[in-house]
């Protein structure tokens, strides 16, 4: 028995910290998050040089052929720093393509998107909150390829991505080029600015569709995500809590530092009772979905629950605890609260994943 | 991360299972007592009980090794066979005998507390030392080759059976604070002791209040020196810890909340049905897996020798803020049996199985801020974190009275 990350996972942890300090430290993040298109294309470069476009994706198609415990544990840092960059939908286009491809499209596509090229990121979102592959609507084509028309939303890096996969009726998933006719990407203001978004509108584009995707292929996409965003939101969680201990240590009030006063070390202490205890669901959550296959599904929807509900708390007391200046854009804390915001939705929000559970559990 | 446990330990747990087949439950007559008893013994024997006993104190002397540890709970709990006698006497007089004891202390006590013969209570709470337990002044004054002791302890459970008490006195009055007590053993069978049971808001009575007037106790009587009884307590402490097991307890209570919302109903439909109430038992589902797996990760640290970090601090918050919320939860679930009075055996009772399941939930709903307060209020558990996990500077108060 050994719940630990690996030398090498740890490894991959630091590397990754170390490249974002260097290329993205907090000037840069700051200019990223008042920019207008939010994106860094030599940045995001940089992070699939080190093989982040393809950790999960096979040797031979140019990817490192890692675990999904891998791609979770390079999300948690990618969190913790806000890392302005497309690595979540690309990781979930490139999985449906690799799950739900077949070989000759798998070999076809993948290559250039493991080595960064190009960018890919998945169209889920329908209006009204639908996420879950069971309730898309777009009708997919008969053939291989076909059209098709209908509108996603909440598609993050839209306007940067050369690729689409769209989730489409019984859980089929097509690709689109972006540069397909038919095809309209209308920027859409979230509040979190690392990640931006855009609405993404298909009237008879042209696509192809993943020739073995349906409800498990794409169920499988869904819970790798599932458990991503849970990693990225135990990054931000825990930078939160870091973030607010070191502003207690260094802002005086009435001569000491206001890490002195009980009631701000009983909230800087609840903060890290909710989050840090969740590391190891996320680890299991992604561990789960190559080792414990019974429990993955369910495991990877309590876990994106628990997770985004806590980071979405703590970045709520971490702006309390940094008084007046955690309310300003000129703050820090706000880039990670918005973040927040950002992952408790995207994919579902903990409602819609607890009723998941509730069900799946037989209750 | 390799969760499967290995060849090794696997062929272990078939020992084990074999073992088990072999000996419970127990075959023939005689009384439970003494069939449980008979079987302890076997199983010390055989190496799967009092591991870290050494043989001649009636142990059984194994290597330190949690895993093996974690496949005889495992199998044991499933052949529903016993495990030691739990109590404070097993869990923390006899490891710190072990560690700081004189050896007519461990040929005297370890074997007779370990097989259950003898039984003990902790001295250490006073009406006026909670948190601050440190401050503690029971006095103990050596007459005549013998310590005489006079003062007040508090929330001491099992006092009224007990047969003797390790008991933290100020025997130096003169030194600092800490430097000035120390750590007593005292036959509790004995003119001057005066024991009073208290009762909790639950109606059940697990503590009492222990009355000392001109008590008296053999001048070896007492563990490590004169004025180290606070380290001495210390050592104690640090033989707690138990990830696992405490895990343990927080799924049962999770499972036993399930149960009892497929028994209630809510508007004529079981309580599982009603959305508010999944998405409750969803939500601190989350908190119990989390540390669930969290007792997993420290386990793995501990058996690697490294650190697991500031969570170690925070397990017995945690444990307490799941209890809380299954506390709010099981109140949602009863409805208007949420009025019943308590059954104060708690979730001992829910475990053994009864027919009041009301009257156990609304004394969980009581208990669960027992467990919040015993050994060292949520609050003061918070200081530690942000103190000692942090690195956040000390109370001043706490700093002055040293």
């Amino acid at each position: 028995m050994d719940f630990d990350l690996s030398e090498e996972q740890q490894l991959l942890q630091e590397t990754v910290a170390q490249f974002i300090e260097n290329e993205c430290p907090m000037a840069r993040l700051r200019e990223l998050f008042d920019d207008d298109s939010g994106f860094d294309p030599v940045l995001w470069k940089g992070l699939a040089e080190m093989g982040l476009a393809g950790i999960h994706l096979p040797g031979d198609l140019g990817g490192s052929e890692l675990e999904i415990l891998d791609l979770a544990v390079v999300a948690e840092t990618l969190g913790a720093y806000a890392a302005p960059v497309p690595f979540l939908g690309h990781a979930l286009a490139t999985e449906a393509i690799n799950r739900a491809g077949s070989d000759e499209q798998r070999s076809r596509m993948l290559p250039s998107l493991a080595s960064g090229e190009h960018l890919a990121t998945v169209a889920f979102a329908e209006d009204g909150g639908v996420w879950l592959p069971e309730q898309w609507t777009i009708a997919a084509p008969d053939g291989a390829t076909g059209t098709i028309s209908g509108t996603k939303e909440i598609v993050e890096f839209g306007e940067q991505a050369d690729y689409f996969v769209v989730g489409l009726a019984g859980g089929r998933m097509a690709v689109v080029d972006r540069n397909a006719a038919g095809i309209e990407i209308q920027r859409y203001e979230g509040a979190d600015r690392t990640r931006r978004l855009a609405i993404v509108t298909f009237e008879n584009a042209e696509c192809e569709v993943l020739e073995n995707s349906d409800l498990e292929t794409a169920g499988r996409v869904r819970d790798v995500g599932l458990v991503l965003v849970a990693a990225d939101a135990f990054g931000g969680a825990r930078k939160l809590v870091d973030m607010s201990v070191e502003y207690a240590k260094s802002r005086e009030q009435f001569g000491v530092t206001i890490g002195h006063f009980q009631g701000l070390k009983h909230q800087l202490a609840d903060m890290a009772i909710d989050i840090e205890p969740a590391r190891a669901l996320y680890w299991f959550a992604a561990h789960a979905l190559d080792h414990a296959p019974d429990e993955a599904v369910r495991t990877a929807a309590i876990a994106k629950s628990h997770l985004c509900d806590r980071y979405s708390q703590i970045a709520r007391d971490a702006t309390e605890a940094h008084g007046g200046i955690g309310y300003t854009w000129e703050g820090d804390t706000q880039i990670w609260f918005k973040r927040a915001m950002q992952d408790r939705v995207f994919l579902g929000t903990p409602r819609l994943h607890r009723d998941r559970a509730a069900e799946l559990a037989g209750w | 991360m390799d969760l499967s446990y290995g060849e090794e330990l696997e062929s272990f747990r078939k020992e084990v299972q074999a073992f088990l087949a072999e000996n419970w439950p127990p075959k023939g007559d005689g009384s439970r007592d003494d069939q449980t008893r008979a079987f302890r013994r076997t199983a010390t024997e055989a190496g799967y009980l009092n591991r870290h006993i050494p043989k001649q104190y009636g142990g059984s002397e194994q290597p330190p090794d949690s895993m093996k540890g974690a496949v005889i709970s495992e199998e044991f709990a499933k052949a529903r066979a016993p495990m030691e006698p739990r109590g404070i006497g097993t869990m923390m007089l006899v490891p710190t005998l072990l560690e700081r004891g004189e050896e007519w202390m461990k040929e005297k006590w370890v074997q007779a507390t370990i097989e259950g013969d003898v039984t003990w209570c902790q001295g250490y709470s006073e009406p006026g030392s909670g948190s601050d337990l440190a401050s503690l002044k029971t006095k103990g004054e050596l007459v005549n080759g013998e310590w005489v002791i006079n003062g007040q302890k508090i929330w001491t459970s099992s006092a009224m059976e007990a047969d003797f008490m390790f008991c933290l006195v100020r025997t130096e009055p003169d030194a600092p604070k800490h430097a000035g007590i120390s750590y007593l053993l005292i036959d509790m069978k004995q003119p001057g002791i005066d024991v009073r049971p208290l009762k909790q808001m639950t109606g059940s009575s697990e503590f009492n209040e222990v009355f000392f007037n001109d008590v008296k106790t053999p001048e070896d009587w007492i563990v490590g020196n004169r004025g180290e009884g606070w380290l001495v307590s210390r050592t104690t402490l640090k033989h707690e810890r138990n990830g696992i097991g405490a895990a343990g307890q927080v799924v049962g209570l999770f499972n036993g909340l399930v149960s009892l919302a497929r028994e209630k109903k809510i508007d004529g439909k079981p309580a599982i049905e009603d959305p508010s109430i999944r998405r409750g038992l969803a939500e601190l589902e989350g908190y119990v897996k989390s540390h669930q797996y969290s007792g997993y990760l420290q386990m793995t640290k501990d058996l690697k020798g490294e650190s697991a970090g500031v969570i170690q601090l925070m397990n017995k918050v945690n444990s307490t803020n799941m209890g809380n919320m299954a506390a709010k939860l099981a109140m949602e679930i009863l409805g208007d049996d949420g009025i019943a009075a308590p059954d104060g055996r708690g979730l001992v009772g829910l475990a053994s199985g009864t027919s009041d399941v009301d009257g156990l939930w609304t004394s969980q709903y009581m208990s669960s801020l027992g467990v919040a307060i015993a050994g060292g209020t949520a609050n003061i558990q918070k200081n530690v974190i942000a103190e000692r996990g942090f690195g956040l500077p000390r109370d001043a108060a706490a700093q002055r009275s040293k």
